[in-house]
């Protein structure tokens, strides 16, 4: 039982090593509310002060999100129109105080359905570095969450950094979600979306649904759809036939009939907030 | 660093000042602030990030302080409400600018939103509405409404400009107690606790109906840290309470069978660190799970099993209120509109968990908790210890909200045992979990309601039939069963009547009072059945209710006939000019808009102030001492509503001194006489007259000392009584009187217990001495693909006979909007699956508009100064004001509550939109 506050990448790895199980935290936001009540017994590997995990940094024409970049981070950091989509999604995360600890990896790894983040990420068509003693691998982040609070992270890895490619010149990006009340809600539905423009017609469209399948995932058959169509055009390529590799579902917070309604309006409403600017009223 | 932290002690700045800390690894923030550190300023209202109460600023940011390990803040910077207070320039004008709007009621949430703010202000220093809204959407509030909390913050930065207003009876007063709570003073349920008090933790039933068996539970007391573990057998006296006679049927601890999820069968206390790892898994209980019956239907199910054997049918009580001939009237109707209607549990959702402590002072028990009704608490210990009431003392804390739910006991009775068991202090606080799981909850209802109208607009016959979801026990389940049909009308004339309720057992927590009794839900089918009639005859619904209110002298559904004071109709006169404004305004809207729709809706409520047709006392005491303080025995319990400002300021009304004269002493069952629950929105009237009462005897007696006459003016200063009568100004020595046992000169008790009579089978008689009356209007915005309904505005007139403090007035008005939005639009807690603040959703500051208030003063004949009671009639006509909206926007009539995105977009279907 101890609580472990490494610099350094190497120290926080060998920490994931060692025979004892180690539980990471970076902003707590996720962590205790899954721990509950009671106290925790075990090794807690804290990450916030690991250097270097911390940032938004341009790499190799792309970009790199430290793993421990705070969503306050993502908010006020200074980058391209893609972004939008990711930086509305961070001033959804919870509240203020969510979005000041929680980190975007923590969002990742959490695992969550109706985690905000990733619909965005998945838009940016991020990839997820996963370092350990062993050495660095890189997943598409569609890969690196494999289901319902499940990710590809082995015990001994830790997730170091999220990569995004280079962009289209001139993307933009935006995000909807819908929720039961203004702040501090969890999705019924949400949806990120990157488009390239040219002459008001998409040149290139990625979409992304969260909330509606256990994992959130990119409509490829959509996006083909939408390439070439103008805002009017577009609208209508969002047909039931295109969403249906989501699997929305019946809970508290709205029935599977009434996601997936929601699902498609959202995605239209993403559309137009990108391609028209964000509307009045 | 190293890379293992072996050093336990984190250092870090607390407020200016360097502090050590040994805590465990992994250990909140909030915790230790909270238990290592003394800052009890911060509150936990979930540890779950969901309340945002805990907010403390970890280098300026505010962050969860219960969502970050105290190791984080190594060599950081943290700030909490009582280091702000003390000399922070954006707190000290926070502290100004909350207390003259009254953005804190009962203080719970405050330290988290004051935090909030404090950042907000050091970035933006004048913020806008929306800023404010963004930057403090992550801390809840169930009181305030949030509105008066934005006034607050936006005008902060002019604080310095803001005149205090007078104090007198009639003036729209600061809080007399709402310093403490700006400052991060204010103790609440879990703040009193003695250092080194051991800690009891219930141990509940995961299923909602189930046998159990317990296995070894001496050697799980023997385990090391453990001090005792309670059941059914440690209960000396009788292991049961409830709030009725009749009905005390609630076990401490369940014996055998348990009736519902979170149903208490054993208590563990122990030293704290030992409780905190404990895993209620480990507790040797083995369960078997049964059947449940958990909705209304199923327990009315030909041959479902009984809950309780002595209640056939599932059936727990009902109550019936009939006068004229309601189904000859209906046939005889031009228009007749049916509906069946349903609503859901709704949680009271406090902020503050249920909380306190407990020990032996010299063979008597001392419990110090949050509670709305010391009075009550103490007949259950005394019952449930077998001991005296004498025996007991009941030393209320602050209370962090409590809306009908801190009526019944929570924590209080295991407390008691523990303390009795183990000779120590033992305190306890509930998880938000298990005060969601185990508290009562407001009754779900299953409402078929046909009103009936002559073709001129004339009310002909209306019969209501309710069916109440009273969950596994009574608690005020029979209240709301004799409320409902006696208010089910609502404020209208209507001689032809028949309304009909029954409380009904199911496998659920047990359903109790929750601000209106019943009243809310069938408010709900009575005003938006009542606007589709007005649809089919053709006219506006203002208008339609303004034909139909009750006047002065036209007798109610009870017969009762009130000479006096009958508001319903200025009330809706009231809404007039924002209802044609609102008509207006939602055509153009209309008109330019695709996609969303506005709708204007109003409804009417009534509610009657204290217990139906029972005896309902209040008890007030008042003494001068010698040395010439005028002390004020306040037993009213504030759960910040108010009533430590409102009565204070009616007793020094009618005792004739300014209120800085009067000394306020209590809650404390050890001094102050009983002055009956806070519920029933009956302080202000009922306790409100007995502060009168005990001031104008106490006068009474200076007068007569003084042989002056009644108009006289009694000055107090400086310990020097004067009474000055026409040209005469004459000293009252008071030291020359020789001092009763407690130390006065003088003195005065006195108690007001409302004139009512019992009501005869069909529900004719006299159920309360006084009604208040509101009409509320709300343009609410749908988003016709999304099923969202958005209020957009409403406008509250409500008759509060006289309003004894316009500000508190407006506070109540405007939180219970909210409670009632939420009603309407969002809340639903089903067992077992909403049992937390993230799937269970109040509204935040994002989803409360602006709200205008009128207040309107109708004397009543009984209320102190012509005042009315408030607090519950202000949601009652919130949610059918939202659906009617939705029905004037729409054509679609809502008839579930809540009306969630999900069920308004099925109904929109239903009616024809793509």
């Amino acid at each position: 039982m101890s609580y472990l506050i490494p610099t350094t990448l190497e120290d926080a790895l060998d920490a994931l090593s060692g025979p004892v199980p180690v539980a990471v935290i970076a902003g707590g936001t996720d962590w205790f509310p899954a721990q509950g009540e009671r106290a925790y017994g075990g090794t807690l590997l804290d990450v916030t002060r690991v250097a270097g995990l911390r940032g938004i940094t341009p790499h190799h024409d792309g970009w790199r999100i430290g793993a421990a970049t705070t969503w306050s981070d993502v908010l006020h950091a200074d980058l391209p129109r893609a972004f939008d989509g990711l930086k509305q999604a961070a001033r959804e995360v919870g509240s203020v105080q969510i979005q000041n600890a929680g980190t975007v990896a923590g969002n990742l790894c959490n695992a969550s359905p109706a985690a905000d983040g990733v619909p965005p990420l998945l838009c940016l068509d991020t990839e997820v570095e996963l370092s350990s003693l062993r050495g660095v691998r890189r997943v598409a982040l569609g890969a690196f969450i494999a289901g319902v609070r499940q990710t590809l992270r082995a015990p001994d890895e830790l997730v170091t950094a999220l990569y995004i490619p280079p962009l289209p010149a001139g993307a933009r990006g935006g995000f909807t979600k819908i929720g039961g009340r203004k702040y501090l809600v969890i999705s019924v539905a949400m949806v990120g979306a990157v488009l390239e423009l040219s002459s008001g017609r998409i040149a290139s469209a990625r979409v992304a649904v969260g909330a509606a399948s256990p994992v959130a995932q990119r409509l490829e058959v959509l996006e083909q759809a939408l390439v070439g169509a103008d805002l009017a055009g577009a609208l209508d390529q969002v047909t039931p036939a295109r969403l249906s590799t989501l699997s929305p579902i019946s809970d508290v917070r709205g029935s599977a009939e009434y996601r997936g309604e929601a699902v498609a309006e959202a995605i239209r409403r993403t559309l137009k907030l990108i391609m028209e600017g964000p509307s009045h009223g | 660093m190293d890379k293992v932290a072996t050093s336990q002690v984190t250092g870090f700045t607390l407020n200016n000042a360097p502090v050590q800390v040994a805590a465990r690894p992994g250990e909140r923030l909030s915790q230790a602030l909270r238990e290592r550190l003394g800052a009890r300023d911060v509150k936990i209202g979930c540890n779950a990030g969901d309340c945002g109460a805990c907010t403390v600023l970890v280098d300026g940011a505010p962050v969860c302080a219960c969502l970050m390990p105290v190791q984080q803040a190594a060599g950081r910077r943290v700030e909490t409400l009582a280091g702000l207070a003390q000399g922070d320039p954006d707190a000290l004008r926070l502290k100004e600018s909350f207390q003259h709007h009254q953005a804190a009621q009962c203080g719970i949430c405050t330290p988290g939103m004051m935090v909030s703010a404090v950042a907000l202000l050091r970035a933006e220093p004048q913020p806008d509405v929306a800023q404010v809204q963004d930057a403090l959407g992550g801390v809840l509030c169930r009181c305030t409404g949030y509105r008066k909390i934005i006034d607050a913050v936006v005008g902060a930065h002019a604080a310095d400009t803001l005149q205090e207003a007078a104090q007198e009876l009639g003036a729209p007063a600061r809080r007399f107690d709402g310093k403490a709570k700006v400052e991060g003073r204010d103790l609440f349920g879990d703040d009193v606790a003695p250092e080194g008090a051991l800690v009891a933790r219930v141990i509940r039933s995961p299923y909602p109906h189930a046998r159990f068996s317990f296995g070894d539970l001496s050697a799980f007391a023997a385990r090391a840290g453990v001090e005792a573990v309670l059941t059914a057998a440690d209960v000396k006296g009788l292991n049961a309470y409830g709030v009725i006679p009749g009905f005390i049927d609630q076990p401490v601890f369940a014996v055998d069978t348990v009736l519902f999820r979170g149903e208490a069968v054993a208590c563990v206390v122990g030293d704290a660190e030992t409780m905190l790892a404990l895993d209620p898994a480990d507790f040797p209980v083995s369960w078997e799970p049964l059947d449940a019956l958990m909705t209304v239907p199923q327990a009315l199910a030909e041959g479902a099993p009984l809950l309780h054997s002595d209640r056939p049918g599932n059936i727990m009580c009902g109550g019936f209120v009939a006068c004229g001939d309601a189904e000859a009237a209906l046939a005889a109707a031009d228009v007749v509109v049916d509906g069946f209607y349903e609503t859901s549990f709704v949680e009271h959702a406090y902020i503050e968990p249920e909380a306190g402590w407990a020990e032996v002072v010299e063979g008597r028990v001392v419990v110090q908790a949050c509670t709305q009704a010391t009075g009550m608490d103490r007949e259950t210990l005394a019952q449930v210890l077998g001991i005296d009431r004498a025996d007991i003392r009941i030393l209320p804390t602050a209370v962090g909200g409590g809306f009908g739910s801190k009526i019944d006991v929570s924590v209080q009775p295991f407390l008691a045992l523990a303390a009795l068991r183990t000779g120590r202090a033992v305190r306890m606080c509930y998880t938000r979990v298990e005060s969601m799981q185990s508290t009562t909850k407001r009754h779900p209802a299953r409402i078929d309601i046909r009103v009936g109208a002559k073709a001129d607009g004339t009310l002909a016959g209306l019969s209501f039939h309710g069916d109440f979801n009273t969950g596994s026990y009574a608690s005020w389940g029979p209240t709301v069963a004799n409320r409902v049909p006696v208010h089910a009308s609502g404020p209208y004339f209507i001689r032809d009547y028949r309304a009909q309720s029954r409380a009904v057992h199911t496998h659920c927590p047990p359903s109790g009072a929750f601000r209106g009794f019943g009243v809310p839900q069938s408010a709900i089918a009575q005003e938006t059945a009542f606007d589709v009639l007005a649809d089919r005859l053709g006219m506006d619904p203002l208008e339609f209710r303004l034909k139909n209110a009750l006047r002065d002298g036209q007798p109610t559904v009870c017969g009762q006939v009130f000479e006096q004071g009958v508001g319903i109709h200025a009330c809706l006169e009231a809404l007039k000019p924002a209802y044609q404004a609102a008509k207006r305004a939602c055509a153009v809207f209309n008109a330019e808009n695709d996609g969303v729709r506005r709708g204007v809706g109003v409804a009417g409520g009534w509610y009657g102030c204290g217990n139906t047709s029972l005896p309902n006392p209040s008890t007030f005491k008042a003494g001068l001492r010698p040395d010439g303080t005028l002390v004020l025995h306040q037993g009213a319990m504030d759960i910040g509503q108010g009533s430590n400002t409102v009565i204070v300021q009616i007793f020094a009304r009618a005792f004739g001194v300014p209120v800085a004269d009067v000394t306020v002493l209590g809650a404390d069952t050890d001094i102050t006489p009983d002055a009956g629950k806070t519920s029933a929105s009956r302080q202000t009237f009922v306790s409100g007259n007995a502060a009168r009462l005990t001031g104008e005897a106490l006068r009474a007696h200076v007068l007569q000392l003084a042989n002056a006459s009644d108009g006289a003016e009694i000055i107090l200063n400086d310990g020097h009584l004067h009474v000055r009568d026409a040209d005469r100004v004459q000293h009252v020595d008071l030291s020359r009187l020789e001092a009763d046992p407690e130390g006065y000169a003088l003195k005065a008790v006195k108690t007001y217990d409302p004139p009512v009579a019992p009501m005869d089978g069909n529900g004719q008689g006299v159920p309360y001495a006084q009604f208040g009356y509101a009409a509320h209007l709300c343009v609410a915005e749908i988003d016709l693909k999304l099923g969202q309904v958005t209020p957009v505005s409403f406008t509250a007139a409500h008759d509060v006979g006289r309003a004894i403090n316009p500000l508190l007035v407006e506070g109540q008005v405007q939180g219970g909007i909210a409670q009632g939005l939420g009603m309407a639009l969002m809340e639903e807690f089903i067992p077992g699956r909403t049992e937390n603040l993230h799937d269970y959703l109040i509204p935040t500051i994002g989803d409360v508009p602006p709200i205008e208030t009128l207040i309107l003063e109708i004397e009543d004949a009984h209320g102190p100064y012509g005042a009315k009671g408030l607090g519950e009639h202000v949601l009652i006509p919130t949610a059918p004001a939202i659906f009617n909206a939705v029905y004037n926007a729409t054509g679609v009539r809502l008839m579930h509550a809540p009306a969630t995105p999900a069920r308004v977009r099925a109904a929109l279907k239903e009616a024809g939109y793509a």
